[in-house]
């Protein structure tokens, strides 16, 4: 680690999009430069723009009207497409814990890609700032992070909140580059049902996945809290470092 | 019309990001199991069409002919303030099937996406009396449905 590196000024900026905090760190030559800040606002524009076509919130989005049935998968843009193959991959590695579609309390089959969507628009979001040049890029979308150093050697310091008490961290690490996602239960609600069952997974309280990418990450992450107690097992067989938090709250670290 | 160059060059420009981000997902999702969906080039040059796909369409009929057999057409580099960009597409049948990226913006685009972090430390301490500092926090908090259901109702009696 350079000395002094650390200390350079770091920008931040933060906005609402998709219901969460969206907030960004810029270290290096763009930290506080115009190109940095409108490269700010065009990745808030970018995940402005998922959320207007992909939220289940939003009646007119273009997954609210394939959960109604009132439209196609082909009719919508291309990325819809995308994101459904994504939950298929996922669920077919999670032997279908984690889907896209699932079947409700009265048995009517709904259409909610959330669970890939936000990590798909968050690496999408990224590109319009990773590049900048000779600059640090560290990304949060909702507690997903993107996480970019142009030198490589200055680490962004991440810390992971406990699930069960946000005023706490269960756990640093430095990272360089790569994607870092938690999925919870957290105290606000339960987010997360394993697909098969329709029920809240037990046995884990969050799961914090580190990866090439972000959207790897957040889909290994919800995967594995919806499995429940076999999550860590299915993390290391996928050779992923990540820390899982069990309901009792003790923590775990799993090394690739 | 220069508003309309602008602009194609701006679409190009993130086509070129997003393909040069999902060539090297390529890899670590592969190795992962059955192939993955990102591999495949053809998502990947759709996906900005949610932004327009008109600079992208055009660049594709300029120099492919639409023959029958798969061809491949090499853009002109483009300028961008970030640096050149340089984008070849293989259509087939006027379908673009694949896409290569010559020349990127800054730096070699593969060795920028592998993954590079410590091993992380379990802690016990509060936000106030951490050890050391954290530049940023990842947590499950603010993505439960509860929190956004409840977000978005407050807004909606709001009426924002």
């Amino acid at each position: 680690m350079s000395a002094g590196a650390a200390d350079r000024p770091v920008w931040r900026a933060v906005a609402h999009v998709m219901g969460m905090p969206v907030s960004v760190a810029l270290r290096g030559r763009h930290a506080g430069s115009p190109v940095g800040a409108e490269a700010w606002r065009e990745a808030v524009a970018s995940l402005e723009s998922v959320d207007r076509d992909y939220s289940p919130y939003r009646a007119d989005s273009w997954v609210s009207r394939v959960d109604r049935g009132e439209a196609t998968l082909e009719e919508g843009p291309a990325g819809l497409r995308e994101v459904v193959a994504l939950g298929e991959q996922a669920r077919e590695d999670s032997d279908g814990a984690f889907a896209v579609w699932r079947s409700d309390g009265d048995g009517r089959r709904r259409f909610d890609p959330s669970g890939v969507v936000k990590g798909w628009a968050a690496q999408r979001a990224s590109l319009l700032l990773t590049w900048l040049p000779d600059t640090d890029v560290c990304l949060s979308v909702g507690g997903d992070l993107v996480c970019r150093t142009a030198d490589a050697t200055t680490p962004w310091r991440i810390g992971i909140e406990h699930p069960l008490d946000p005023a706490r961290v269960v756990a640093r690490v430095p990272v360089l580059r790569g994607g870092v996602a938690t999925s919870g239960l957290s105290h606000r609600g339960d987010h997360v049902v394993d697909a098969r069952t329709g029920r809240v997974p037990v046995g884990l309280a969050s799961v914090t996945v580190l990866a090439d990418d972000v959207l790897t990450a957040d889909i290994d992450a919800t995967a594995a809290l919806a499995l429940g107690a076999a999550g860590p097992a299915w993390l290391r067989r996928r050779g992923r470092t990540a820390v899982v938090v069990r309901s009792d709250g003790s923590a775990e670290v799993l090394a690739a | 019309m220069r508003r309309i160059v602008l602009w194609a060059m701006s679409t190009l420009t993130v086509v070129v990001l997003l393909l040069g981000y999902r060539t090297s997902l390529s890899g670590p999702l592969a190795t992962a199991g059955a192939p993955s969906p990102y591999s495949a080039s053809a998502p990947a040059v759709a996906a900005p069409s949610d932004t327009g796909t008109g600079g992208q369409a055009r660049t594709a009929r300029s120099g492919s002919g639409s023959g029958g057999a798969a061809t491949s057409v090499t853009g002109s580099a483009v300028s961008t303030r970030y640096g050149p960009v340089q984008v070849q597409l293989t259509l087939d049948q006027g379908t673009i099937t694949g896409a290569q990226v010559l020349q990127y913006p800054s730096g070699d685009p593969r060795s920028a996406q592998i993954s590079s972090h410590a091993l992380p430390t379990l802690v016990q301490e509060t936000v106030d009396q951490q050890s050391a500092p954290v530049d940023m926090v990842s947590g499950a908090t603010y993505t439960s449905m509860g929190y956004e259901q409840s977000l978005q109702s407050a807004l909606d009696q709001a009426g924002l």
